[in-house]
């Protein structure tokens, strides 16, 4: 297809020679759009709060970090697979007449979903948040987890 | 602060610092903090997610304000990673302070994961009468 289109040109002058790698430069600009989605960036990455997910035989450990969230501001739904946390993170109003020196903590909104790897137990679900540190242990369904077979 | 409803919470990466003379193969972390400062006083905000109050050291020297937060192993040793977003370490940070402190009144109140450190500004030094004697 390439060696057609370079055969096919009426002129063959340097600009031509930009043209053509304008073109091939617009292609893969093209094909790089159309796959990244799938293949380039994991899905939910960077969303506000990170998770951290482990897991050992019986249950997953969903963790994440917030600081200065309160419990009845966080909100955790569990469907299917799926584990949903959204809340808000609140910070108390300061003194009107207080001069701010730094300010690098924000406040706002979140919600995040992921979608656990297994089945899990929707109703054994527990959460703990402590020190500003969110812990939830999914506890795995029975057919998920693994089982040791005898042998005989 | 009224728009803070409409705001959506974005990840901030956690800022890893180099303490050249560490001693512990974790990484450290500079956590984020609120100063402001009114007549009376400083106060100093800081995130510090999993720190209880046991493995926080707050160091006020020579106007130099050390913070150290130790974090302690949460996960169970048989627990395998799957998705791993963010690190967990020590917390350290300093601050050099311009005013004078009353070091008897500093308050510090650690809930949540974050720290609230009350720095009471000094009483303006008072002038101090030298009594000359003879002899």
């Amino acid at each position: 297809m390439i060696t057609n289109r370079y055969f096919d040109f009426p002129t063959l002058g340097w600009r031509s020679y930009f043209d053509e790698l304008d073109r091939v430069r617009q292609y893969i600009d093209r094909l790089m759009r159309d796959t990244e989605p799938q293949a380039f960036r994991t899905p939910g990455r960077g969303v506000f709060p990170l998770l951290n997910l482990t897991e050992d035989g019986d249950n997953y450990y969903l963790r994440a970090e917030l600081p200065g969230v309160k419990n009845e501001d966080l909100e955790i739904n569990a469907t299917d697979n799926n584990i949903s946390i959204s809340g808000e993170r609140k910070l108390p109003e300061e003194n009107e007449g207080a001069r701010f020196h730094r300010r690098e903590r924000n406040s706002g909104k979140f919600s995040r979903a992921i979608t656990l790897p297994g089945k899990i137990d929707n109703d054994k679900i527990s959460a703990n948040l402590a020190n500003g540190m969110l812990t939830i242990t999914v506890p795995k369904a029975e057919s998920a987890k693994p089982r040791q077979i005898q042998i005989h | 602060m009224a728009d803070t409803n409409a705001r959506e919470m974005q990840v901030k990466e956690k800022q890893e610092v180099n303490k050249p003379e560490q001693t512990r193969p974790e990484p450290i972390f500079t956590p984020p903090v609120d100063i402001f400062e009114t007549e009376k006083e400083i106060t100093l905000l800081a995130d510090l997610p999993g720190v209880t109050s046991e493995n926080l050291s707050i160091d006020l020297n020579d106007r130099v304000l050390t913070l150290t937060g130790n974090i302690e192993p949460f996960e169970n040793a048989d627990e395998e990673d799957l998705v791993i977003e963010y690190e967990v370490g020590q917390y350290y940070r300093q601050f050099t302070l311009s005013e004078i402190i009353d070091e008897d009144k500093i308050e510090a109140n650690l809930g949540d994961g974050v720290l609230r450190l009350t720095l009471p500004k000094a009483e303006k030094a008072q002038p101090k009468k030298i009594e000359v004697k003879s002899g």
